[in-house]
């Protein structure tokens, strides 16, 4: 009796059997809701914008994505309030919940294509492939993903031909007074390891703060962050003012490297031009 | 013992009931999901009637919206009543169920299933299905709650003030517990647990609604037989023992009872707060502080609290949500310094 089981039987006592359709039978396309910023990227890509009803609080790009109906954050959904939009389909990655309104949805006949995040780039692949089958546009998914498999061979072979010069990177996360460094097993590590770099940091899962010895131990070549966080300082000037990063050989050179979280973190459609636009300026450095 | 107090026994019951009806029909007609009136009374007829095809206004009030509204009215009526025991036994109007650590049990051991969960028992997800941090949660409140009480017994009985101190110390661990679990939380885990921290009746569904429903009611049933030995308990326990009341059970059994229905409440729906602390304290300033009026009166008003808080929560930031907790504190705390204000010479 495993939890699928009992999810079964636990919707079957509560009296399930025989779902009307929320969704639009007919000649009109599938309403889509998008529970992930890359996922909502790869909408408007494929040209679905005008299925989209609604998206979550990460969809931040295109800007015309910030005016859409915000169905919340991806952990945090609202069983009644996802079905007010009447969608057709709910894409998002395994990580949304909670797990009990996913079922309601379920339930409700709509379909919830749901997207393994591994930080790799089948992910990516997985997001394109999930959306074109959810919203009715397997052909320009196909073409999507052709063009964008052949960006990433063409980053792939730039990284391989660029030698044996890998710098050492250290991805610093820092909303609040206390910064906290990408260990393994994140976004930020496989980003950088795409890149052509190395994380200087690791033995450790996630994001954890770490002293400035360990820091000076680590000894980044650059530190690599989020444009939010430097605004989350105050600027460029107060960032390089923290105590932890004045030992380390990046502080030396000045050696920063900023890219909005939602393009280097989001394992969106724009990954492959992320990656080559810091693979570039870690050369540089 | 004669009631004190503006309104009378029957007046309070009363009104409490009309009122907690009136919030109740408002609370089900309001949602996300626009249901209009006459759908509303089409499904609510339909209830129970073999055959028809469910439309969606049915599928959503009677899976979605209902078993929310159930899963709120019993957590306010849980919730209410335990703050008017703990009240009654500490004599104080501060108390709340979270003294005797209920609350920061149960969050430790939701802490502790979403963050260690697959290491340390990788084999309970598949016993319990989605029932496990249900279950640890109350398993938990639980254990905590019979540590404190059990720190708080000497040879005379249960001393009060050792209770009291005894839950801000195991409290204050639970919240070092928490806190070193936030530190090896991975991002997703650490979410999940502040989620669950803030409350929410959105994971309501119908057979943890029974569930809780049972157990709410059978504190109920024990709790309302312990009105008259708090009213007792109320002139001091010296007194008290001296009119024939067995206090130490009373304690023991008020303690229990409050351990069972706020811990059920609160591993089904996170932490609310506030209930257990304001609504006894406003039925006291309308009423007197006759437990045969308080004890009902506080489980009406919980749940109409509840219920208008969840109503707000889940319609003000639709298609989102927000978390109930939070709703809780802004809706309870202006009320209750109104309430504070006209009563003022009765405090």
């Amino acid at each position: 009796m495993n939890r699928r089981d009992i999810l079964r039987f636990l919707a079957a006592t509560s009296g399930v059997a025989g779902w009307p359709a929320f969704a639009q039978s007919g000649s009109s396309l599938p309403r889509l809701v998008t529970i992930s910023g890359a996922i909502t990227e790869v909408v408007y890509l494929l040209g679905a914008e005008g299925q989209l009803v609604g998206t979550d609080t990460t969809s931040l790009y295109p800007a015309a994505a910030l005016r859409t109906p915000k169905v919340g954050y991806m952990r945090q959904l609202s069983a009644e309030g996802l079905l007010s939009l009447r969608p057709d389909a709910v894409i998002a990655t395994t990580e949304s919940g909670p797990p009990v309104v996913l079922d309601q949805l379920r339930s409700a006949g709509v379909r919830l294509e749901l997207v393994v995040a591994d930080h790799t780039w089948g992910e990516v692949q997985r997001k394109v492939q999930a959306v074109g089958r959810a919203s009715a546009r397997d052909a320009q998914a196909r073409a999507l993903q052709a063009r964008l498999d052949d960006e990433w061979s063409a980053l792939q072979a730039s990284v391989a031909s660029a030698g044996g010069r890998k710098p050492r990177v250290l991805f610093v996360l820092s909303h609040s007074a206390s910064p906290q460094v990408a260990g393994e097993k994140t976004a930020a590590h496989a980003v950088i390891g795409f890149a052509g770099g190395i994380n200087c940091v690791g033995g450790f899962n996630g994001y954890r703060p770490m002293t400035a010895e360990a820091m000076a131990r680590a000894a980044p070549d650059v530190i690599l962050t989020s444009s939010q966080s430097i605004e989350a300082h105050g600027g460029l000037e107060k960032f390089w003012e923290r105590p932890e990063l004045a030992l380390t050989p990046a502080y030396r050179n000045r050696a920063l490297i900023t890219q909005d979280a939602l393009l280097l973190l989001g394992f969106g459609p724009r990954l492959p031009a992320a990656m080559t636009d810091l693979h570039r300026r870690l050369q540089a450095t | 013992m004669a009631v004190t107090g503006k309104l009378s026994c029957s007046t309070v019951l009363i009104g409490g009931a009309v009122m907690l009806g009136l919030v109740l029909a408002t609370a089900a007609s309001t949602g996300a999901y626009p249901i209009s009136a006459s759908q509303l009374w089409r499904v609510l007829v339909s209830i129970g009637q073999a055959g028809t095809v469910p439309s969606p206004e049915y599928m959503v009030f009677v899976n979605i919206r209902l078993p929310r509204l159930a899963l709120g009215l019993v957590a306010g009526i849980g919730l209410g009543m335990a703050g008017t025991l703990l009240q009654g036994i500490f004599r104080n109007p501060l108390a709340d169920p979270g003294l005797i650590g209920i609350s920061s049990g149960a969050a430790l051991a939701a802490g502790i299933t979403i963050v260690l969960g697959a290491s340390l028992w990788p084999e309970l997800p598949r016993t319990l299905g989605s029932w496990t941090l249900v279950t640890m949660a109350f398993g938990g409140g639980f254990l905590v709650t019979l540590l404190i009480y059990g720190l708080s017994q000497n040879e005379g009985g249960t001393r009060m003030a050792m209770m009291l101190l005894a839950g801000i110390a195991v409290n204050a661990l639970a919240g070092a517990g928490l806190g070193l679990l936030s530190v090896m939380a991975t991002d997703e885990q650490l979410r999940s647990l502040q989620f669950w921290l803030l409350g929410s009746l959105g994971g309501a569904r119908w057979s943890a609604v029974a569930l809780v429903g049972a157990i709410v009611a059978v504190a109920c049933g024990l709790g309302l037989a312990l009105a008259r030995p708090l009213n007792a308990i109320a002139l001091g326990e010296a007194q008290a023992a001296l009119l024939g009341v067995p206090v130490e059970r009373t304690k023991r059994l008020a303690v229990l009872v409050t351990a069972l229905a706020v811990g059920a409440v609160t591993a089904a729906t996170g932490i609310i707060g506030f209930i257990g602390l304001v609504a006894p304290h406003w039925v006291r300033l309308v009423a007197g502080p006759d437990h045969r009026v308080v004890l009902p009166g506080s489980a009406l008003l919980g749940a109409a609290l509840v219920l208008a808080a969840d109503g707000v929560a889940r319609t003000i930031v639709q298609p989102a949500e927000l978390p109930l907790g939070v709703l809780t504190a802004f809706i309870g705390v202006p009320l209750f310094l109104a309430m504070l204000r006209q009563f003022r010479s009765k405090v």
